[in-house]
This record gives structure tokens, sequence and C-alpha cells, in this order.
């Protein structure tokens, strides 16, 4: 037992210390980081208002067009002509000219710009002219616009799980899906990344010839269980070190920046709103305010509403006993080929169980508890991915016990097989290996 | 006392047979040369008694008893396919290996400075192992297979890379070993060096031992009446007077002397030859050709190869 903890302490050393381990624990973190950061900064970055002068012929729209936080109107009057020239030199964003009509109520406006449009300010106008219109029309055929206000209705459906013993509980879908995906995504890319080293691995001791020397210390089982091990633990380490660090970031960037922007632009926004609002406006700005404070509301439940230790006790499960089943086999692999490019005929099958589990989990999150879930979950090479993107919509306790027990007996098996064909492959050199030959390796006596 | 015992291994491969019936002794404190061309199943037999991989049939034992996983602590191994980690430095890299075979850290540390000041490499303590040439890597590997003094060495091949001061550097060392008592299992097919070290051998060939015992004693053994007579050139031709029972198979000649092998019939003394010579040459030297084992191999192997289709 002794000698495997040497093997392993070297397998993670070694790897720890390489240059492209620091580089990518600290890219790591910045990808991760700039993900949550950089939506958050370009809100803050279009501060920069653009100007729209309006140039309003009938008179109606005039007190309408209030600034956003993105953009300002400007009423101008003049004739078209010289508004139009005047507006080329001016360097504002648009000219907005609604021409004088013989209608009782206008409909049309002319938008002119530097630069094409941006689907903001061409919806913003549309819909302040539409509400402006249309009130006119309700007032004109004798609706009350205060009636009116009040038959519109905004829905919230609320999603309920209930399970057999009749306790409700509140389903987050989107919370759900999201968590998932990431879930699953990170234990695919640890299995492929991690996997992948240990086949490397493998090769350079092949390719080294140092692998008859240390066999003949330790047996092949213990120099491929301490590789995989090792590797596992760099793996650990280096996404323990991503979260950490990836918090720290986000906690500073929040801390400094972000958070200050934040909360200058919405006071801002405030401020300059509150202004010019009408009264009226302005309890649909404070609804509004609700509305999207209720739903930072709903994600912060829909959070809490995870089962926390389920969640993270089969995350660690499915993360390292999914990469052991494949590292295991990777392994093999590694073993019976001279060189990289030789691996392509072996990786095929064993990457093929992976990539599906990836392509079918946006079917599995539309349906997570169909007959195509329960059984890609259940199966050893799919589940560690596939029940993972499952966890967080809720799965039967017997379903979960039964996936973990069969990916144990999964992994047993594999490595019994991977540790086959390891002590004879890494012994051969120069061999095109078949699948037939490795049939005849497993059936060697050790 | 045999250090080691190999008896009656079997070892089978998918429809090849590498080792048939083979047994070898290896009396402790000698140097055993383990020959045989090339695919006669010298490695396997190498790595069953590392316990690489396991014998079909037979059975090894060490110092007396049956062998166990714990004795390769007490085997050191140079396989012909050896290499380091490249990226690894090497004094690093000579500890991993020294603590692989059952060393303590703080022993092997030691041991490894005595060996680095022994062959003056001590600067290369820090240097990564892709930075050194073959030969450099090779005196690495053989220090770490010795380091932790076993009671058995086997060395596949083991001058293959080097140049000659190193070769005869490492001849000394094995020398060395064996004054101390250590035991060296020696594969090569370098005769000459065969020759030079070894007490015992073994032949194998086509998976079967052809030939194995006292180095000294197989040669005695294949000698063929073979001597070589030197004499002064003279005016008489003595190669066209010997009896016609005598077998000339060589003649060289250099400005002063001139050298005949002759080859004698099984029943008739040397003498006989020497005392006809006498009376007609001027003698410089007269001896007994000993076969080298170059010819016994290659005798061996050529007369053994009919027999058997595997190559």
């Amino acid at each position: 037992m002794h000698k495997i903890f040497i093997i392993i302490q070297r397998e993670y050393l070694t790897r720890v210390r390489k240059k492209s381990f620091l580089i990518m624990t600290i890219l790591g973190p910045i990808l991760m980081a700039s993900v949550y950061i950089l939506p958050v900064y370009l809100t803050t970055l279009s501060d920069e208002e653009k100007t729209v002068q309006v140039l309003d012929e009938t008179g109606l729209f005039e007190k309408e067009f209030n600034n956003t936080e993105d953009f300002q109107f400007i009423p101008i009057k003049m004739d078209f002509e010289t508004a139009k020239k005047n507006f080329s030199l001016s360097g504002d964003y648009g000219l907005l000219y609604i021409p004088a009509t013989e209608l009782s109520v206008p409909t049309t406006g002319i938008l002119y710009t530097t630069s094409s449009p941006s689907i903001d300010i061409t919806s913003h106008i549309k819909n302040v002219m539409k509400r402006e219109v249309e009130s006119l029309k309700l007032e004109a055929s004798g609706i009350d616009p205060d009636i009116l206000r009040a038959i519109k209705s905004s829905i919230v459906l609320n999603t309920l799980k209930i399970d057999e013993s009749g306790n409700e509980e509140k389903s987050y879908t989107e919370i759900n899906m999201g968590l998932s995906i990431f879930a699953a995504l990170l234990i695919y890319l640890f299995i492929f990344i991690f996997g992948a080293q240990v086949m490397r691995g493998v090769i350079e001791e092949k390719t080294n010839r140092i692998v008859e020397v240390i066999v003949s210390s330790v047996k092949p089982f213990q120099l491929m269980m301490g590789k995989i091990v090792g590797v596992a633990m760099v793996g650990l380490t280096q996404f323990s070190l991503w979260i950490v660090l990836t918090t720290i970031l986000v906690g500073v960037f929040m801390a400094t920046v972000g958070g200050d922007e934040m909360m200058t632009g919405s006071q801002k926004m405030m401020g300059t709103q509150g202004k010019v609002l009408s009264a009226q406006e302005l309890t649909e700005f404070s609804k509004a305010a609700q509305a999207e404070s209720s739903s930072t509301m709903q994600i912060i439940e829909g959070i809490q509403s995870i089962d926390a230790p389920v969640m993270i006790g089969s995350f660690l499960f499915y993360f390292l006993f999914g990469y052991l089943l494949y590292g295991a086999l990777f392994a093999a692999i590694g073993s019976a080929v001279d060189n990289e490019t030789d691996t392509q005929q072996f990786m095929l099958p064993v990457t093929i169980p992976l990539i599906l589990s990836m392509v079918m989990i946006g079917f599995i999150i539309t349906s997570p508890g169909g007959p195509v879930a329960f059984w890609l979950s259940i199966i050893p090479l799919t589940s560690p991915v596939i029940m993972m993107a499952r966890i967080p919509f809720g799965v039967p306790v017997w379903e979960i016990w039964l996936s973990m027990g069969l990916l144990v007996v999964g992994f047993v098996g594999a490595t019994w097989l991977a540790g086959k064909i390891y002590r004879t492959g890494i012994l051969m050199y120069g061999k095109k290996i078949s699948y037939k030959e490795l049939g005849k390796w497993i059936k060697y006596r050790n | 006392m045999d250090i080691l015992k190999a008896e009656n291994i079997h070892k089978q491969f998918s429809g090849h047979l590498a080792l048939n019936d083979v047994s070898i002794s290896v009396p402790q404190g000698s140097i055993f040369g383990l020959l045989g061309p090339n695919g006669a199943g010298k490695t396997t037999l190498i790595r069953i008694i590392n316990r690489i991989t396991a014998q079909d049939e037979g059975k090894v034992f060490f110092d007396g008893r049956l062998i166990q996983t714990n004795d390769v602590n007490q085997i050191g191994y140079l396989p012909e396919e050896r290499g380091l980690y490249k990226k690894m430095k090497v004094g690093e890299q000579a500890l991993y290996l020294a603590r692989l075979k059952g060393l303590d850290k703080k022993l092997a540390h030691e041991r490894l400075k005595y060996w680095f000041d022994k062959f003056e490499i001590t600067t290369w303590w820090n240097k990564k192992v892709e930075e050194l040439s073959k030969g450099m890597q090779q005196k690495v590997q053989f220090i770490v297979t010795v380091l932790h003094k076993p009671k058995l060495l086997i060395f596949d091949e083991p001058f293959s890379g080097f140049d000659p001061i190193n070769v005869n550097l490492l001849k000394d060392e094995i020398l060395n070993i064996k004054n101390e008592g250590g035991t060296i299992i020696f594969s090569t097919h370098n005769m000459a060096s065969v020759e030079e070290l070894c007490d015992h051998i073994a032949l194998i060939h086509n998976a079967k031992k052809i030939l194995d015992g006292d180095m000294n004693q197989i040669k005695a053994d294949f000698k063929n009446n073979i001597f070589e007579i030197i004499y002064r050139n003279s005016s008489m031709n003595f190669n066209e007077i010997i009896p016609s029972h005598y077998h000339l198979l060589d003649e060289k000649s250099d400005i002063k002397l001139k050298r005949l092998k002759i080859q004698i019939p099984q029943n008739e003394s040397p003498n006989d030859l020497l005392n006809f010579a006498i009376k007609h040459v001027e003698v410089h030297g007269f001896t007994e050709i000993l076969p080298t084992m170059n010819d016994i191999f290659i005798s061996k192997v050529k007369g053994t190869a009919t027999t058997n289709s595997h190559a």
C-alpha cells in the first residue's frame, strides 16, 4: 500500500508544479468570472446617452417622449428641411420626424439615424407612439383610460411539485435547468480533461521506456491506480482553486467597480425618471420594480429550494466515480498504443457514451422523469452526466441508489478490465493492436 | 547455495510458446550469463523472475523459498527497454525510483549522494533528464538499479549505449558487486563480455534451455583438440610436410612468424605434434585453442535451428 502513495505523490506533484497547471488555474477563474462580470459591466457601459431630436409637426407626442436610461429626447421646432440639415451637423444619434397629417390620429413617423438604429430605440418610439395613439382613439370613442388600465391584467404562473404523500413544493424550472446543465457540464469536462491526462501519462511512460523499470518495483495495477488517483487529485485541486478564485474575483469586482456603478446607475435612472415621470407612470414604474424584485426573490428562493446536501453529495460522487470509471478505460487505451495518434480507434467507443450524454442533456431537462432519462441515468457509462442533470429536478431515492450502485460496479468492472489490458499493453511495443488482441490480453493469466 | 532457482517454467502467449520447461539455478555470488538469440525467451524469463509477468507452470525460488511479492525489493532490474521521465529532475527521479524499491527517503538520499560522487555526476542532480545524453541517462539508471543493494541484480544488455570508458567503469562496478557477495544475472549478445565476466551461463533457444553450467566447464566440454603452433619463418614449408592425420584449419604469417591452427585426432597427445614440429622448425609457441563463447553460441544455436520452426 505504501508504494501506491509514493506513485500518487509523484503523479500529483509533477502535474501541479507544471506551468500549464498554473496558467489554467489563473485563466479558469478569469474566464468564469468574466462570464458573470461582463454582462454587468456592459450594462454600466451604456451610460453614455444618445440624443434623439424630435420634430413633431402634429404636436401630440412632444410630452410623451421622456428620457430613458439610454436615450435623451429633445423636441425641436423648425421646418423639416433645416432640421434635417442641422441634424447631419449636430452629431446627435437620430432625428424623429412625425409629419403633420390630415387624419385625426397620426400613424407615421420617420426616424433618421447616422447608423442603423438599434431595436431598442425603434421599439421604444413605436411603443410610445402606439400608447399615445391608442389613448387618443379611446378618448375619441369615449372610454376612460383609467377603466382600461384597471382591466389590464398580468398573470403569474406558479408551479408546484407534489409528491406521493401530498407535500407540495414550489418548483423552479429555469433554475433547475441552469443548475443541471452546469453540473452535467462540469462532470463532462472533468472526465474528458483529466481522463485524457491519465491516457497521456500512460503513453508517456511507455514511450519513455520507464514503465518496465517501475513495474519491477510495483505491480502494474498499483502504477495504474496511482496515476488515476493522482490525476483525480490534481483535478480536484484545480476545481477547488477555480471556485475559490472565481468567488474572490467576482467578490472583489462587485465590491469595487461593479457594485458602485450599478448603484449609481440605478440611482441616476431613478433620479432622472422621477423628475419627469407623471404620477400615473410612477406607479407603473414602481410596479415594475416590484415585479423585478420579486423575480430576484424567486431566484433566491429557487436556489434555496434545492436540497443542497443531496446536490453536493451526489455531485461529488458522480464527479469522482464517473472520472474513475473513465480514467481506468483511458489508462487501458494508453497502454495499448505506442503514441497518441494511434489512440483514435479505441477512443471512439469510450467517448461515444460521454458525448451522447452531453447531446441528450437538452432532451433530459425537458423530460427529466421520462424513460430515456431513467435508463441513461442508470447505465454506468452515461449515468454520471445524465443523473447529475436530473437531480435538480428531483429523482426518486431508489433510482439514485441504483444508479450509484451500478456506477460503483461499473467502476470495479472497468478497473479490472483495464488492469488486465494495462499490464500486458505497457510492455508491448511496435505492434498495432486490434480488438481481438485486446480480448486475448484479458484472458492471459496475470 | 542458489539465490535463485527457476523450475520447469512454461509460458504461453497467444499461439506462441515463449518458454518451454526452462529451469535455471543461479549460485549465490556468481555472475550468471543468460544467453540466447533474439526472441528466444530471455526477456520473458527475466520478467517472470521479476514478477512482472506470471508463468503458466513451474516455480521460482528466491533465497531458498518460493518467491513472494516483497522479494522484488531484493532484486534490482535494469531492463533492455529502459528510460526515465524526461521532464523530471535527475535527483528527484532517482529518489522516486529508489523509494519504490522500498528505501526510505533519507537512506536513499545518502546512498545517491555516494554514487553521484563516485561517478562524478553531482552537478546533474538538478538537471532535467532530457538535458542529459543517452549515455549519461544510462549511468543514472545503473545507479538506481543497484542503489537498494539487492541480493540479486538482473542486467539486460547493460552496456548498450555506453562508450568504452564507461563500459569499463560499469564492468568494474559489476565485479565490485560480485566481490561484495552480490549475485548478477547478465543477459547480453556481447560474447566478449560474457567471457570476461560470467562464471555460469545458460543458453536459451526457441523457448528451450539448450545448454547450461559452469562456463569453464562448458568451454572444456566443447574443445576440439585444436592447437596453435607458432614458429620462425624458414625456407622450409612446414605446413606441406605435416602428417595427413593432422587437420590444418588456418594459417597466418607475418615477416618473422607463422601461426598454424591444427586439429589433432581425439586419441593422440599434443606432444606428438610438438615433437614432430621441433624436428623441423624453430617453435616459438604452442597452445591449446579453447572455443570462444561466440563459437559455442553459434554452433549450438545453428545446430538446433532446424528442430523448431519458431524464431
